[in-house]
């Protein structure tokens, strides 16, 4: 009897043991393809040309920073200046825009609501393909392409559905009883706003905009037909003309990709937690 | 009776709250999709002294009778068929061990979640160069005998499509494990808990509650995918072949669009091809509604 016990006892400790050596294996493996490419594209930075051909797949040592200073030397200021001017634009008037309106289907009384909120998320899936055309047409009548405003005005309509959507579900957590006696204290709607709602919300909107922060400076589509000025060029639209320029030089266009990746990296990063669970009240509904 | 118990009930300046982004969205949304559906049926004047004429769905014929749209519309349906079925099955995979809370599974997120917040851009460059026929991954490959997996990866038309797909899979994964994590974690731990006295094991789990307990998130998580593979794959073909090369192997629908507005001046052509992307995208979001509306009567 007790020698029974024993066995079966010590049976379920090895499979538990080898369960347990399974999902470490499955993890690991997933996470060795995760990290191969970023690994390639880091050690390949540090090298000199010569370096790369001749050991593609060790890293060099002490690393070389010829690289970057080559990459510097191109439009990559540039470059970055204008992603940062575009992001910054579009999702500042993003997120101003998206809060008002969420505020009024979140928390003030009209017809039509529920209506409204569906057809807005429903925008989300619209693809840059089929818009840009007309956009393209207007913009060049009216003198909007190559034009920074032209950008942030097409890049704020992009991501508003998806901030309407997330900020709604929200504000809509702050609780009536808070604005009630608000309300009986004499605040305007517009101190209940800002005074209230904003301020119970600011992880909401931190979140808002890290999420839309990564998608505008990662776009490419949208900024290559309406920013084609070698002045006005996008990080991103650089990096695809970067790739054609220096072709016989991998280690430099590895360097520019890494600064490129490297606001974004460090934004995820410290904004981890916050935009995960952020991402997560946003699709709950979903 | 909702209205009248709100706090704010009564008053009426919600105009001045929803104007300000409605103006925006109606500008780059509603009408764009009105315009690109006009022009569609339009032949646009090439030169001064041509009018724009209403040619019917002459545009919609000629668009089925072009060899290199058919090629894109069955390069965006195999990736619909074959990408989402492998990212769902990764994700419920990885999801499920993560749940388990195993050593360091905080570590293991980061990492899965990782590719997500890179551009497309700077992975379909990095995987350009891993991919080359002389590339890193064919030198490992030679390098431990594989020889016979050391392919041409972008440059052979018969599986540079594919190659794109792993980069697609490799880029997204990490959104399905978040979304699936997040239902998991809302799962009432006390079903898990029962099922495991009743003497499951990680397969029955598996199988029996964690699947069907996902089923709402993986339907959300197909469809955005399926939106995915049809609407925003653009820049991987871009970035990491020559214009949908080599021949016509890589063309998809965004790129056909691309091409005939921007650079063959053939709006007829673009309008058309980009008409036919929004009716079906707007067709699988329905599909979805309608089906949620049938689950949402199933159990409430």
């Amino acid at each position: 009897m007790y020698k029974k016990k024993g066995i079966t006892y010590i049976i379920d400790k090895i499979r538990n043991l080898l369960g347990r050596g399974l999902k470490h294996f499955i993890l690991i493996m997933i996470c060795i393809s995760i990290l191969f490419p970023i690994y390639f594209m880091v050690i390949t930075a540090f090298k000199t040309h010569d370096h790369y051909l001749n050991k593609i797949w060790s890293p060099a040592w002490p690393p070389v920073f010829s690289g970057f200073t080559k990459a510097f030397k191109g439009q990559f200021i540039t470059w970055i200046t204008n992603s940062i001017i575009i992001t910054s634009g579009s999702v500042l008037l993003a997120t101003f825009l998206a809060s008002l309106l969420a505020f009024a289907l979140a928390k003030l009384p009209f017809k039509g609501k529920e209506g409204l909120l569906g057809s807005i998320v429903s925008l989300m899936v619209v693809p840059p393909a089929v818009i840009i055309i007309p956009i393209f047409v207007l913009w060049s009548k009216i003198g909007l392409v190559n034009n920074r405003f032209g950008a942030i005005i097409v890049y704020t309509g992009m991501i508003l559905p998806f901030s309407v959507y997330l900020l709604t579900n929200f504000f809509k957590t702050v609780p009536d009883e808070i604005i009630e006696s608000a309300v009986i204290d004499g605040c305007t709607t517009f101190q209940i706003f800002r005074i209230i709602v904003l301020r119970l919300s600011i992880p909401a909107l931190f979140t808002n905009v890290i999420v839309n922060t990564i998608w505008v400076w990662n776009e490419l589509f949208i900024a290559m037909i309406l920013l084609q000025s070698n002045k006005l060029k996008t990080l991103m639209v650089g990096l695809a003309v970067f790739k054609t320029h220096y072709n016989v030089n991998i280690p430099v266009i590895m360097a520019g990709l890494l600064i490129s990746i490297l606001p974004m990296v460090v934004l995820y990063l410290s904004g981890q937690n916050v935009l995960i669970k952020g991402l997560i009240t946003g699709y709950k509904k979903g | 009776m909702r209205l009248r118990k709100s706090p704010l009930y009564g008053k009426s300046e919600y105009l001045w709250y929803i104007t300000p982004g409605l103006i925006v969205m109606v500008l780059v949304f509603v009408y764009s999709i009105i315009r690109v559906i006009q022009l569609s049926f339009i032949r646009v004047a090439k030169t001064v002294t041509e009018v724009d004429t209403f040619v019917g769905l002459t545009n919609y014929k000629l668009l089925f009778s072009e060899q290199p749209f058919i090629d894109a519309l069955k390069h965006n349906v195999t990736m619909l068929l074959i990408v989402p079925p492998i990212l769902v099955l990764l994700s419920i995979i990885i999801s499920a061990i993560l749940y388990d809370e195993i050593k360091g599974w905080k570590i293991y997120r980061s990492l899965v979640f990782l590719p997500y917040v890179l551009a497309i851009p700077v992975v379909g460059v990095v995987f350009t160069y891993i991919f080359m026929k002389y590339g890193i991954l064919n030198t490992i490959l030679t390098s431990i005998n594989l020889d016979f997996l050391a392919l041409d990866w972008l440059g052979n038309p018969k599986i540079a499509l594919y190659s794109i797909m792993i980069v697609i899979i490799w880029k997204e994964l990490g959104f399905g494990v978040i979304l699936f994590l997040a239902r998991l974690s809302s799962i009432d731990i006390e079903i898990f808990e029962a099922a495991r006295i009743d003497g499951a094991g990680w397969w029955k789990l598996l199988r029996y509650i964690t699947i069907p307990q996902l089923r709402g998130i993986i339907e959300f998580y197909v469809v955005i995918e399926a939106i995915t593979m049809l609407s925003w794959v653009f820049n991987y073909v871009f970035v990491m072949t020559a214009w949908g090369g080599p021949g016509t192997s890589t063309y998809i629908l965004e790129f056909y669009i691309w091409l005939n507005a921007f650079r063959y001046n053939r709006m007829g052509y673009a309008t058309a091809s980009a008409v036919i992307l929004l009716v079906v995208t707007s067709a699988l979001i329905f599909l979805w509604l309608r089906l949620r509306k049938r689950m949402d009567y199933e159990y409430v």
